[in-house]
């Protein structure tokens, strides 16, 4: 079957989030296909963040659906899904990646256990399967494996994202949401990350959301980018359509506002 | 109020120190607690005579089950001669009249603090555990209402990080009391800081086992003969603590034994911690040969 006839992973339809009458994002519309990553870039306060956990089930819109193709039962809305599913799916086929890793792991326990968590948590009682599997994540994000029982807390702050990254990634999920992944790291660190999740994300066939304000992020990553503002998507599109010939006002301006090295 | 408000108990105190309101809603909980085994109760825990921390809510459950014809034990790390022990059979011994007795088979109610007895327990008999902390979710997860969620739907996996830990750390389960059990393949529970030597006797256990926690006011039970799992791995099962000695007093293999230090030049001995198991045996070892010397 082709991915168009298997239909999209993640369906957004008219979102509407409101604070009060302060609006975080307005109307928007996505469809998330396997295999796909999707950018979505914009300046601070453009509702970026708001949408993204919306759509992560993370933050009950006020208006609008947000529909995913389970394993079992089709597309399902997860809004009206019972609570034990959606965090049944939020563990086994999503994955967050936080801005902070401090957010994303548990810094009292070992790297292993951090990553052995998610397996425990769907039932396995193995303990040498859950070792084996930590070990392996370890090396898939270019760990030293004689670090494996050490706590996050001594890691650096690139290490502790990659390990927050294999975390999310050692149980198999089909969907990944990202949020700033790069945000507190320095230049190298960064792109050595972002090599990392480029070739993680075609080996798995992962479908991603990445919500960055940085463009070189965006233009790494993402196959499709959504450029918001005030919490509505001005311009969407291919990523380098949108970047080498950006049509709206605003992505002109965010576009020609990088600056050059 | 009733007549358990009776000339035996002491004058300007109802029997068993709380008044008879306050009994029928911890009773209440109780039978709550004992209708969904190892679910924490929520009720209204009172103020005592002595600060939480000190078995409180162990003493709120005993005073609301405890009628003028029980017979009280009360044990503190094994021991029925401890501080703890001591006052606590005290204040009932005041406030109630009841007998009170060291012997775990002449015991109907018997509060604890550390130690199950050796002696097993028979059918009718309470057991009232001191819990300092309920909530075995709380060290991974800080909000109650997250722990309450996550109670509701038995999403207990997490758990097995902690044990994962101990293995990685120390290549085998080392945490050594307070072992998180399952009651009736449902509930996580924290069996109050007894040592998880104790643990298989809650299995199954003919005695109906009622925990109290003052300060966070829970109340959880076991029923008579309710299924009590301790967790573990595939591959590294769950056991018990064993000792290279034997009791230095009664000579007994298959009890918990605590080590006493005797003298300042490395000297020691180990003993039942449980004194009326370990002193029955001893007495049970002169009688005889006292018998013969006659």
């Amino acid at each position: 079957m082709s991915r168009r006839e298997q239909g999209p992973l993640l369906r957004v339809s008219s979102l509407t989030k409101n604070y009060g009458s302060i609006a975080g994002c307005r109307n928007i519309s996505l469809d998330i296909w396997p295999g796909e990553v999707l950018g979505i870039v914009g300046e601070s306060g453009s509702g970026k963040t708001t949408l993204l956990n919306c759509i992560s089930a993370r933050l009950e819109p006020t208006m609008g659906s947000v529909e995913f193709m389970t394993r079992t039962d089709g597309m399902v809305d997860l809004y009206k899904m019972s609570e034990a599913s959606r965090r049944f799916l939020m563990r086994t086929d999503w994955g967050f990646v936080h801005q902070s890793p401090r957010d994303g792991l548990r810094m009292g326990v070992s790297a292993g256990g951090n990553i052995g968590e998610r397996l425990m948590a769907v039932g396995d009682r193995h303990y040498g399967d859950i070792r084996k599997s930590a070990c392996d994540w370890l090396e898939k994000v270019e760990f030293d494996l004689g670090r494996i029982d050490h706590m996050p807390t001594t890691f650096s702050g690139g290490m502790q994202q990659r390990l927050q990254i294999a975390r999310n990634l050692v149980n198999g999920p089909r969907l990944i949401f990202m949020d700033e992944p790069t945000g507190g790291l320095d230049v190298s660190v960064q792109a050595r990350l972002l090599d990392l999740l480029r070739a993680l994300v075609s080996e798995l066939k992962l479908s991603v959301v990445i919500v960055t304000h940085d463009l070189a992020v965006a233009r790494l990553l993402a196959h499709r980018l959504m450029v918001m503002r005030r919490g509505e998507v001005v311009e969407t599109g291919l990523t380098d359509q949108v970047l080498d010939d950006p049509q709206h006002p605003y992505s002109q301006l965010l576009v020609s506002s990088v600056l050059q090295p | 109020m009733t007549g358990l408000q009776s000339t035996r108990s002491r004058r300007g105190y109802n029997f068993a120190y709380l008044d008879e309101h306050t009994k029928r809603m911890i009773r209440r909980s109780i039978l709550k607690a004992v209708a969904v085994p190892g679910y924490q109760v929520p009720f209204a825990s009172r103020e005592m005579p002595l600060p939480f921390g000190w078995g409180t809510g162990g003493i709120q459950v005993t005073a609301s089950v405890i009628g003028p014809d029980d017979i009280l034990k009360v044990i503190d790390q094994g021991s029925d001669d401890t501080t703890n022990a001591v006052s606590i059979r005290a204040f009932f011994a005041k406030t109630t009249n009841v007998t009170t007795t060291e012997k775990t088979t002449e015991a109907t109610v018997i509060q604890t603090r550390h130690r199950i007895p050796e002696t097993p327990l028979q059918p009718g008999q309470i057991i009232v555990y001191q819990v300092p902390i309920p909530e075995p979710l709380r060290w991974l997860e800080p909000r109650e209402a997250e722990t309450r969620k996550m109670h509701a739907l038995e999403e207990y996996g997490t758990m097995h990080v902690r044990l994962y830990e101990d293995i990685a750390k120390y290549g085998r389960i080392s945490t050594s009391y307070d072992y998180p059990v399952i009651v009736n393949g449902r509930y996580l529970m924290r069996p109050s800081p007894i040592p998880k030597f104790d643990n298989p006797k809650m299995n199954n256990n003919p005695a109906l086992q009622l925990f109290g926690a003052g300060r966070e006011k829970r109340i959880y039970a076991v029923p008579p003969y309710t299924d009590v799992k301790s967790l573990d791995f595939e591959d590294h099962p769950f056991e018990i603590q064993q000792w290279d000695e034997d009791c230095a007093l009664c000579g007994a293999e298959d009890t918990f034994l605590d080590e006493i230090v005797t003298d300042d030049r490395g000297g020691r001995m180990y003993v039942c911690s449980d004194s009326d198991y370990c002193g029955e045996r001893c007495a049970a070892r002169t009688a005889p040969a006292s018998e013969a010397a006659e």
